[in-house]
């Protein structure tokens, strides 16, 4: 039986990038808030200075920020035929844990989805008929417009200090930054990192060939910057230890480094580590959250009473805890009915990797979210009539490290272990570079996230069970991104290049991105979505998901932790401004 | 490794040592922060450095086996040490006698049933339980097919031949899938000889200076833009270089 | 022209609180009494951290022994509730407790005696209302000898010179502002000037930086050299205002004098504090001619600060504004005693955090990864490269450092 604890104005499941955001701007208009996170307190000094953070084996390997499969994991299977089983280790995605979650470990790519990818469905029928869309894809509009969440993108990317090149000043384009984006009300709050070798030599192909390579968005920021709450951050020393790691010297943008120094000096909020929420609690009517329930680490439980409750955790659990405490409709694919756990999606990436021997590349001299990039293949950036696919993604070079565990390229045709592979292993490491694709994927009738029938977690609930492969359209879509691209890497003349199109099934076993969406989708239809356009439980109206990538309908060719931000500061106005004054659904 | 789930330092753990937010009803376990940053003198979180010594997971057998195995997967030659002196056995038998080797933290709740290769390792078995027998199967193997003999006694040519028939899957191991144990084998040997030097293998940085990585560096802003240029400076470990001692 | 200056100097007291206990229901008086309370940080002694104000409890570590600031709330048995205005104003100015014990100097009425009457019994009306708490302090946990209060009498023989606060008639009315805040309210002196073997004050060389509780607080004379000279004074009010500036941050004693006291000081406070100190003179010792680069202990040094403390501090030793603080040209780096920086680079150092600068940065720990002789070393590089001049770090004085922060966590 949970004991009681004084209640609270607001409970926040989960202290990340929305979380922290939520606490900030709720206990700064003076609510009482409470953080409750499972993983521990995190510091940029104490669990990641300088001097211990660069360790390749203990964080990107025996993955030391992320959440343990012990605590917490899924299962998963390809088709609904096949029998789910345990992700026993994590390795195709990584679930951050800890206070600042996965804004500690990400790399940094501050990306806005396109214009047309708030009403995709609208725009793709428009444009090319219903026919174009497969019979079982299952994409709608967002609930929001680009325009609406211009103001949003703006207050995340000054949270973060991104830098950048501005390709579309209110309209007017610019030189130099990226002619498809939406526009933009400002210019990026600081200017675009230096670029290394290999982004240089791509950006000059892509020239060559027509198209318009700029420097990706980054929240590694190019120099000193202090963000609108005050907080100081550094300069990115290119260290090549960003994704997978810490950031030891306050120059990626995280909740340790934006937020949680000025969140942590409001007297009314509250973090509360090494607390795992068990579920949301709702009112005799189901209509109404009364708070949360959550072990300690001595395995009691305890009821914190809250007057709101914002479900801020990882996207994949996000949906669980819906699911388990039986809000809204589960998604049943069969019938097509229900609606948590409904528009699972991913992300389609690939690569062509190019060996230059002629060129010293340097490649431990890098960055999360260097280098350069063209945008001419994505969303619907390129006419896609008898293209056989929707879709699209950027591309370019931007490889992030050269840490030598992870990172050690061979010519093809290279044996795997003895002399030979000793060799080409060392004449070859500082002449390879990787390209890549980075591309959407839009979601389906069978690819969904329910309750498990078998597997359990350490506490008993039913772990997550994801049923997701991908589809024709993003095979052929890959193929033809991964073709574009391997003609700007032919233009740079390597000595070798191998094109790595993305072909089925996924492989839960071989780590492509973390970017899990939808599950809690935000719509205008309480039918196809679990949030309306505010992240407000259609069901429980004192409840919001704010903006964690689980409320994506589906997932654009993007990163998407700018858009996450954008939402989360897009649902704290939405409280503060429209909630407060009158608790009930906004919708 | 040193490391511990969930992840408390162990200074900042006695500094800090419980946890505390009294309320009306009792004493939550977890930790509450609230007002200011929290921090403590000393608070660090370093891997503990492997020491020499004694084999911590090994017997001298398989000790033995595996040095040989390791100096085979990367051999001694022009461009620097083998796995053997560059340390890779013992950052194996390190990693096996700790939080690696018995699987801490993954998942390991039954039922195990086989899957999908999409699925991934569905096994109860930990690395430190496949070495012990994966390293018994291949002994066991050899004595029976090169009578009596074991793995360091082959010549260097035929260790590599019967590594390549573990490589390929074409022996047969007794209770073990040869081909998973090989790639095992590789990975963890790779590892080490990748891995800082402070976990016992890559030995005088010998896999770093191989490939020309500088390390645990973390300052690269004067190089990114001198492009075509090799960068100058040696590797650094977490313990720093040899240029760290005064040499008076 | 004297007259006037006087007035200056106390003009702040518009309301005088001739009689505290009289005053306590007047506003204007409590008010003020409450700004000199912060001007003067009683909380920083007299108030544990996160424990109720003015309750007393916090361990002072003098060089003789350890000794507990006393309950200053006004509850009439454990806290000063039945004390007379006289008995307050005389613990202020003379040392002197109720029925005249002597109180030990670590209670700094050696600073405290510049502060007028009018001034202290403002402060005993704001005291008197705070919440009375019931903690009774053993406040001499001294060994003896010098757990005996009469040794003071002698003591204060040597080192205290009572008498109020006497404004400069050829000085302006703000650097006479600042004088009366740094020698009195301020008590800045406390820490930075350097101390007699008994403890007293060296007279000869105010301010001119010492060691206490394990820490090195700097020369903060107008010296060039290892003291604030180079600073503007837009610089020295940045740094008390927020605890950073564009050169360093404030962490340690000095965040915590931030945090209680300089940063809600008023803006003419803090300027007039600035003034003074920037227009009072240089203390402490020259420049000596910094050790060679080619010596081998700062070559080792050279290599461990490329490695492990450019990465923050950068190369050339700049830092980075607000964020890493400055080493080339700073007074911690070039001061004589290397106690500080010994002290951060073994178990790091949180910044401190205000409301105009919350970004409070850590310095981590490095005791773990430099042994006493790279400690030595790379002190000894950063002490004497970049312009920076100061005497080598000894491995023996890390070692005995080490040893010391050991036991005190």
């Amino acid at each position: 039986m949970a004991r009681k604890l004084p209640s609270k104005n607001v409970v926040v499941i989960g202290l990340g990038w929305t979380g922290s955001i939520l606490s900030y701007h709720l206990a700064k208009a003076g609510l009482d808030v409470v953080a409750i996170e499972r993983g521990p307190w995190r510091d940029t000094a104490t669990n990641f200075p300088p001097a211990y953070a660069q360790d390749e084996l203990r964080y990107a390997v025996r993955l030391d920020l992320f959440l343990r499969p012990a605590q917490e994991t899924l299962t998963f299977r390809n088709k609904a035929d096949q029998i789910a089983l345990p992700i026993r280790n994590f390795a195709g995605f990584l679930p951050g844990n800890g206070v600042g979650g996965a804004g500690i470990h990400w790399n940094g790519q501050t990306w806005r989805f396109l214009p047309t990818d708030f009403r995709l469905r609208s725009h793709l029928t428009e444009r090319y008929g219903a026919n174009i869309l497969p019979d079982d894809m299952t994409i709608q509009d967002w609930p929001v417009s680009y325009d609406e969440l211009e103001p949003y993108y703006d207050r995340f990317e000054k949270l973060c200090g991104t830098s950048g090149k501005a390709g579309n000043l209110k309209g007017v384009k610019q030189d130099g930054g990226n002619p498809f984006e939406g526009w933009r009300s400002a210019e990026y709050p600081t200017p675009p990192l230096k670029q290394g070798l290999g982004a240089t030599l791509f950006a000059e192909a892509a020239r060559k060939l027509g198209h318009s390579p700029f420097p990706q968005p980054a929240s590694n920021l190019s120099e000193a910057y202090t963000n609108p709450l005050g907080i100081r951050m550094g300069q990115c020393s290119y260290c090549g230890f960003c994704e997978r790691f810490g950031c030891g010297n306050y120059s990626k943008a995280s909740p340790q480094t934006c937020v949680l120094p000025a969140l942590l000096r409001v007297p009314n909020f509250t973090a509360q580590t090494e607390s795992e929420v068990l579920k949301i609690n709702l009112d005799s009517t189901g209509k109404r959250a009364t708070g949360v329930t959550y072990v300690d680490t001595s395995g009691k439980e305890w009821e914190q009473p809250a007057d709101i409750v914002l479900l801020c955790a990882f996207a994949l659990f996000n949906v669980q805890l819906m699911l388990i405490s039986g809000i809204g409709k589960p998604y049943d694919p069969v019938s097509g009915q229900g609606v948590v756990g409904r528009n699972y999606a991913y992300q389609t990436t690939s690569s062509v990797s190019v060996i230059l021997k002629d060129k010293v590349l340097n490649p431990f001299i890098a960055t999360g979210a260097h280098g350069m990039i063209i945008d001419d293949y994505n969303g619907d950036n390129f006419d896609h009539t008898n293209l056989g696919f929707v879709g699209g993604g950027y591309m370019g070079a931007g490889q992030t490290n050269g840490r030598p565990i992870q990172t050690r390229p061979v010519p093809k045709g290279t044996p795997k272990w003895g002399a030979a592979w000793k060799k080409a292993t060392a004449e070859t490491y500082q002449h390879a570079y990787s390209l890549s694709t980075h591309g959407s994927s839009y979601s389906y009738r069978d690819c969904w996230l329910d309750l498990d029938p078998t597997y359990k977690d350490r506490l008993g609930r039913p772990l997550m069970r994801m049923t997701f492969d991908f589809h024709e359209n993003e095979l052929k879509m890959s193929a033809f991104l991964t073709e574009r691209l391997a003609e700007i890497a032919k233009a740079m003349n390597p000595t070798e290049m191998q094109a790595h199109p993305r072909k089925g099934p996924y492989d839960s076993t071989i780590y492509q991105t973390t970017h899990n969406t939808g599950g809690t989708v935000m719509g205008d239809d309480p039918q196809t979505s679990v949030l309306n356009r505010y992240g407000q439980s259609w069901d429980v109206h004192n409840l919001f998901v704010p903006g964690g990538a689980s409320v994506f309908p589906q997932n654009h060719g993007y990163n998407p932790t700018n858009t996450v931000g954008a939402l989360a500061f897009w649902t704290a106005d939405a409280i503060t401004q429209r909630y407060l004054k009158n608790p009930g659904p906004l919708m | 490794m040193d490391s511990k789930v969930p992840l408390l330092s162990r200074r900042t753990f006695l500094t800090s040592a419980a946890i505390l937010v009294t309320t009306t009803a009792s004493v939550v376990h977890g930790r509450t922060f609230h007002q200011g940053m929290p921090w403590a003198p000393g608070a660090a979180d370093p891997p503990a450095q492997v020491r020499p010594g004694p084999w911590a997971f090994f017997t001298s057998d398989e000790a033995a086996t595996m040095e040989a195995i390791v100096d085979r997967l990367i051999p001694p030659d022009d461009g620097g040490p083998g796995g053997k002196d560059a340390g890779c056995a013992v950052f194996i038998d390190r990693q096996l006698a700790g939080p690696y080797g018995r699987s801490d933290g993954l998942y390991t709740l039954p039922p195990f049933m086989p899957g999908s290769s999409t699925q991934g390792y569905q096994n109860p078995d930990s690395p430190g339980g496949r070495y012990r027998a994966g390293l018994k199967a291949l002994a066991d193997h050899i004595r029976q097919s090169q009578s009596g003999k074991t793995l360091r006694e082959l010549s260097t040519v035929d260790q590599d031949k019967l590594l390549s028939t573990l490589e390929d899957g074409s022996i047969k191991l007794k209770d073990i899938d040869a081909k998973a144990f090989f790639a095992m084998l590789l990975q963890d040997t790779q590892q080490g000889f990748f891995a800082d030097p402070i976990y016992g293998g890559n030995r005088d940085m010998a896999g770093w200076k191989l490939v020309g990585f500088p390390g645990a560096r973390y300052d690269y802003r004067d190089w990114v833009e001198r492009h075509n240029e090799r960068y100058p400076l040696p590797p650094v470990s977490i313990m720093g270089r040899t240029d760290w001692v005064s040499k008076g | 022209m004297y007259r006037s200056l006087t007035f200056a100097v106390t003009s702040f007291a518009f309301i005088a609180c001739a009689h505290a206990q009289g005053a306590t229901q007047d506003f204007s008086c409590i008010e003020r009494g409450h700004y000199l309370t912060t001007l003067s940080d009683c909380a920083g002694c007299h108030t544990t951290a996160g424990g109720k104000p003015f309750a007393g409890g916090v361990a002072l570590q003098t060089p003789f022994g350890t000794l507990i600031a006393p309950n200053i709330t006004p509850d009439t048995d454990t806290g000063i509730g039945n004390w007379s205005d006289d008995e307050f104003v005389s613990a202020l100015q003379d040392g002197r407790g109720r029925n005249g014990t002597r109180l030990y100097p670590a209670m700094p009425y050696t600073a405290y005696t510049k502060m007028s009457r009018d001034d202290i019994l403002a402060i005993r009306a704001y005291l008197n209302t705070v919440t009375p708490v019931h903690n009774r302090v053993n406040a001499n946990q001294l060994p003896f000898p010098f757990n005996i209060r009469l040794a003071m009498m002698v003591w204060n023989w040597l080192n205290f010179t009572p008498g109020r606060f006497v404004a400069d008639p050829h000085q302006s009315a703000e650097w006479n502002r600042g004088a009366y805040l740094v020698q009195g309210p301020g008590h800045c002196g406390a820490c930075h000037t350097p101390k007699t073997a008994l403890g007293g004050d060296k007279t000869g060389a105010p301010l001119t930086g010492a060691t206490l509780q394990g820490w090195f607080a700097p020369n903060i004379t107008a010296n060039k050299h290892n003291g604030i000279g180079r600073w503007s004074k837009d610089d020295l009010v940045h740094y008390l205002k927020t605890g950073a500036n564009n050169d360093t941050l404030a962490s340690g004693p000095m965040a915590e004098a931030v945090t209680h006291s300089t940063s809600q000081m008023k803006d003419a406070d803090v300027a007039a504090i600035a003034t003074y100190l920037l227009g009072t003179g240089q203390g402490g010792t020259d420049r000596p001619t910094p050790i060679a680069a080619d010596n081998p202990t700062m070559k080792v040094g050279a290599e461990i600060y490329k490695d492990a403390c450019a990465p923050c501090h950068q190369d050339n030793g700049q830092g980075s504004a607000q964020l890493f603080p400055r080493l080339a040209g700073t007074a911690v780096v070039q001061s004589d005693d290397p106690t500080t920086l010994g002290r951060v680079v073994l178990e790091g150092s949180r910044a401190v955090a205000t409301n105009s600068a919350p970004t409070a940065p850590a310095m981590p720990a490095f005791d773990w990864r430099l042994d006493n002789d790279q400690v030595a070393a790379v002190l000894t590089y950063i002490r004497n490269s970049w312009g920076n001049a100061a005497p080598a770090v000894s491995a023996a004085t890390v070692a005995k450092q080490r040893t010391s922060l050991a036991q005190s966590r």
